[in-house]
């Protein structure tokens, strides 16, 4: 009872860096516009002013990581505590400055797929009216009125928003915020398809009820962790697992388990991804893409942090695990993506071997993994937002054709889209001279540099994982450059330049990535530094 | 160190060419194998201005030297650099791909012209990996290299191919890549117990390194499998009869004459060399299996009746002799192998594309549905009987030579095997006779009459291999005086020396 009526000690203003955090305040910001550029811009105009404040945010946003955030790395918004433990929600440092660049230049790409009108008056991928009963007359009246959904674009800035803040989180309640913002903007944006409404809401609800789940789970965790250390922040859990309090082990490693199911089910790794290929295929392809790629490297982002500054005193505890976990993703990924027949399962699916390939960087447990991991994510992120990017054009009668016998041929009648595409495929598939190749390379080699027997079957594993794969691709090279065409309807329709652009930055940069990844992977090892 | 880049400007000049198909308007797409041809000989001039820069007599390792940084973070330099081996193989190379070009002029038919910009450009970018794998002195690089050139070849065979030639590219990349991905793990390996550093991937780096023994087995393994693989030894073979006769002969002839040597020449390079212990180690097991595919190989062919089959199999069965000359390690045998590597890509060009010839008039690959086309196209007749006694190691052609250097060296440590080895060359007059009677002798068939002999386009197709035939048969000095000193200068730095000649003991001699 005294302790409770004993006035607190003297109240610690937190110190908050501004600079550090201006770019999360621009994308905030800007998606708080949007909202109201929604409510009150007239339904004209309403497509290009969105379209508009959410480029001008994006670029707004990377300039302010590369100007200012990179001089103004540390610990912000937190306060240092007597033990001399940094107490900080959020943490600007290598990765996270890598990373938010990163997922700034996928929004940006992908804001172009977004924004494709194909000669229509709103976006051409989402429904004008989302709250209608797919075919209903409610729909057609909305339809006539001239809805549309450009409400897709702030939504997208949220997302960006809490994908920047994730893998940035110094405490696990900032993180769980952030997984939040991250994935509700998604959640809605996989129901909005224009075609195929029911699949799409379907994978939205899907996704949601997953989702929610899995964040159960990572709450779960983080108040395990919480009994066992006392806080919440990274650096002080570390400090408790240094010098453990007897009698509270038990929740340690429980904590740690139930935190990554919440972090490994973001990334798709198995057993936690029977989400990703509903939700791919079903949700507007644009909006894949980006999910592919963001979600991907945000989500990555916050498992190094995670482990790495919170917990890497109990690598012995989790790394067994995680090195399970990335040899079942590796192999169900590959061998589940042989049998599938839509484009978009397939490279679902191939997004969970690449989730696994992603992991042994992470189980690597050296800066060599952690920039190998950054590498990866990077060219794995542009590759598929070039990829999708070029499924959304070829189409049948008006809708994607997503299934593989519609893309027989392909390469006759659209030689250059079919061998955008092609080369795309072997990026995927690791083949040297593509950004695939230089990503699993840094990968591998740091897994190799631990010289256990267990590390060297995984990279074997990994390599005939990577085999399996190329088995999938070459069949879709093998489809559309060997195979006489069976659907003559299907063509490749005239885009705008922005999604031109979109597919050939994200082809370009994979094939500099591959030949001359100097640069790039420079950039990565010198942000491979967590501040703790 | 750094001299004028030769290597580099010949790598790329057929990546140019390459690039100019691709780009070429389709007005002037019936020009585009002009263009290619003309590339590639002024390839050829190139190289062979190189080539007379290369000094045998010379101390250095490797010569041409070209070093610059490509991703030091990884320890990658691109790296090039060539001894004698390498030399002949490039030489072998650049000459093998004007003539398939030549050969293949009218692979396409008159109404997809609009097709040939793209045929012809493959060709030429497979050169550029060609040239590349064999003049990259950077582990990093030749794998590299090594799996880019799978690329073109699948779409040579997976789009100009035959009717199950979906299914042979298949088969083609699927045992390539496993074989070349089991190599990446060995090639990082390798690098973990190098130096490392920013030009850690450098063969001379990586070279006489101590690491443990069972470490070294492994990454050796990693490395052989790929290879063996590559240059096909039974039992990893399978995939070349369907990819060489599904292919067009022109591609067949680049595949089995060059890409496979990729295989034999990386074991020289890189099984031997950077790791003589566990070779010696894997040494009974490899040499059991060359004999295998030496015999393997010449059996299936005596049974073959598809042409491009029976090809395939030959060469399965000289690239045993090759594998037996290179593990049995004596300099007899090794000049021989690489001796060998250089007439076998000529001899197989002649096979192959002779029975191109053959297979275009009579639009067929099976041997019975010929039958006396001797008295038809003459000329034919006779460059392809040519082309058959060279493969069969005719003494006076090119291949004689080469095989009984082969013999000679590995006699000297390994003498049951090689009396066992030697029936494969009296299977091989079987295999390549036995074709030429079914083919070439009997009666005229009378539904043939009137199919023209060679063209002169033809002739210029045959003249060279012919030609080349005979120097190396007759005159093959100049050859192995740029191969000999590299041979000895590699068995040195592994340490291995010829065993001591068996003088036979003279009886009452004093012991």
């Amino acid at each position: 009872m005294t302790a409770l009526l004993t006035a607190p000690a003297a109240f610690t203003t937190a110190t908050i860096d501004y600079v550090a955090l201006l770019p999360l305040f621009v994308v905030f910001g800007g998606a708080l516009l949007g909202v109201l550029v929604e409510a009150f811009v007239p339904r004209s105009s309403r497509f290009q002013a969105q379209v508009a404040l959410t480029v001008v945010v994006l670029v707004a946003a990377l300039v302010a990581v590369a100007v200012g955030a990179v001089n103004h790395r540390g610990v912000t918004a937190g306060t240092a505590g007597a033990d001399g433990i940094l107490r900080g929600a959020v943490v600007i440092d290598g990765p996270s400055l890598f990373i938010q660049s990163i997922i700034l230049v996928f929004a940006l790409l992908a804001v172009f797929t977004y924004a494709e009108r194909l000669g229509g008056v709103g976006s051409d991928t989402f429904t004008p009216m989302g709250a209608a009963v797919p075919g209903s007359a409610g729909e057609a009246e909305a339809l006539r009125a001239g809805a549309m959904t450009a409400e897709v674009f702030p939504l997208l800035l949220f997302s960006v928003a809490g994908m920047m803040l994730f893998p940035s989180a110094g405490d696990l309640l900032t993180m769980f915020v952030a997984l939040e913002v991250l994935s509700l903007p998604l959640y809605i944006m996989c129901g909005l398809s224009r075609r195929r409404r029911l699949l799409s809401q379907e994978a939205s609800l899907k996704y949601f009820l997953l989702g929610a789940f899995s964040s159960a789970f990572f709450l779960f965790g983080a108040a395990l962790l919480y009994g066992y250390a006392g806080s919440v922040y990274l650096p002080a859990i570390a400090a408790a697992i240094a010098s453990p309090v007897s009698g509270l082990g038990g929740l340690l490693v429980p904590g740690i388990l139930l935190i990554a199911v919440g972090l490994l089910f973001k990334v798709g790794a198995v057993p936690f991804h029977m989400w990703t290929p509903d939700v791919y295929q079903g949700a507007p392809t644009p909006v894949t893409g980006f999910m592919a790629a963001g979600t991907k490297a945000a989500a990555f982002g916050a498992i190094l942090r995670f482990f790495y500054v919170g917990v890497d005193q109990a690598v012995w505890d989790w790394r067994p695990v995680l090195m399970v976990v990335a040899a079942l993703t590796m192999v169900v990924g590959a061998v589940l993506s042989v049998t599938q027949t839509d484009m978009k399962r397939l490279l679902a699916y191939s997004s969970i071997a690449h989730a696994g390939f992603v992991l042994l960087g992470v189980t690597a447990v050296s800066r060599e993994g952690v920039s190998g991991t950054l590498f990866y994510v990077l060219a794995y992120g542009l590759t598929s937002l070039a990829a999708f990017g070029i499924i959304a054009l070829v189409r049948e009668n008006g809708s994607e054709a997503t299934h593989l016998s519609q893309w027989a041929g392909l390469g006759k009648r659209h030689p250059w889209t079919a061998g955008v595409y092609a080369f795309l495929l072997l990026a995927f598939a690791g083949i040297p001279l593509t950004s695939g190749f230089t990503a699993k390379f840094a990968v591998f080699a740091p897994m190799l540099a631990l010289h256990t027997a267990g590390s060297t079957a995984l990279v074997v594993l990994a390599l005939l994982c990577s085999a399996i794969t190329v088995f999938v691709y070459a069949r879709i090279i093998v489809l559309m450059y060997f195979t006489e065409p069976t659907h003559d309807d299907v063509a490749v329709v005239d885009a705008s330049g922005g999604t031109i652009a979109t597919i050939a930055v994200g082809s370009v940069l994979t094939l500099v990535l591959g030949v001359a990844p100097a640069f790039v992977l420079n950039l990565a090892a010198q942000a491979s530094q967590f501040v703790r | 160190m750094n001299q004028f880049p030769w290597l580099t400007l010949i790598g790329a000049l057929p990546a140019v060419g390459a690039l100019v198909l691709w780009l070429l308007p389709a007005s002037v797409a019936g020009r585009a194998k002009q263009i290619a041809l003309g590339f590639s000989l002024v390839t050829l001039l190139l190289t062979v201005l190189a080539a007379l820069q290369y000094q045998p007599s010379s101390t250095e390792r490797f010569q041409l030297v070209e070093q610059h940084q490509w991703i030091p973070q990884f320890g990658v330099s691109y790296a090039l650099g060539v001894d004698g081996i390498a030399l002949v193989l490039i030489l072998m190379s650049v000459i093998l791909v004007p003539i398939c070009l030549l050969a293949a002029w009218r692979d396409l038919p008159a109404d997809q012209v609009g097709r040939e910009p793209h045929y012809f450009a493959l060709m030429l970018s497979l050169e550029t990996f060609m040239v590349g794998v064999f003049a990259a002195t950077d582990v990093f690089l030749f794998y590299v290299f090594f799996e880019a050139m799978l690329i073109p070849v699948y779409f040579l065979i997976g789009q100009f191919g035959g009717a199950r030639r979906q299914y042979a590219a298949m088969k083609f990349l699927l045992f390539s890549l496993a074989g070349g991905l089991i190599m990446l793990a060995a090639v990082i390996a390798l690098y973990t117990q190098g130096p490392g550093g920013t030009d850690g991937f450098l063969v001379s780096k990586l070279t006489g390194l101590a690491m443990p023994q069972s470490t070294e087995r492994l990454i050796f393994l990693g490395f052989f499998l790929a290879f063996a693989v590559k240059a096909p030894m039974v039992p990893v073979h399978t995939w070349l009869p369907d990819a060489a006769t599904e292919s067009r002969p022109a591609t067949a002839t680049l595949l089995v004459g060059v890409f496979d040597k990729v295989g034999t020449y990386g074991m020289i390079r890189f099984c031997l060399e950077l790791f003589p212990g566990a070779s010696q180690w894997a040494t009974p097991v490899v040499i059991v299996l060359a004999v295998v595919s030496i015999i393997y190989g010449a059996l299936l062919a005596i049974g073959q009746t598809d042409i491009m089959r029976l090809i395939a199999f030959t060469s399965i069965s000289h690239f045993g002799f090759i594998v037996l000359g290179i593990f049995a390690v004596t300099t007899t045998s090794w000049a021989g192998s690489s001796l060998y590597m250089l007439n076998h890509g000529f001899s197989t060009a002649g096979l192959f594309l002779f029975a191109g010839m053959l297979i275009s008039r009579k639009r067929s690959k099976r041997i019975p549905d010929f039958g006396g086309w001797q008295r038809i196209v003459p000329g034919l007749a006779g460059i392809w009987l040519v082309a058959g006694l060279s493969s069969l190691a005719l003494p006076g052609l090119g291949s004689f030579i080469s095989e009984f250097l082969v013999l000679a060296g590995t006699f000297q440590r390994y003498q049951v095997l090689t009396v066992i080895a030697t029936s494969g060359i009296i299977l091989a007059a079987l295999y390549i006779l036995l074709m030429y009677q079914r083919m070439m002798t009997g009666p005229k068939p009378e539904d043939a009459v009137g199919t023209p002999d060679l063209s002169l386009r033809e002739k210029w197709v045959a003249i060279p291999l012919i030609a080349l035939f005979l120097v190396l048969g007759f005159y093959p000095k100049p050859v192995m005086d740029v191969i000999n000193p590299t041979v000895k200068t590699i068995l040195t730095s592994v340490n291995i020396s010829d065993p001591a000649p068996a003088a036979g003991t003279v009886e009452g001699s004093s012991k």
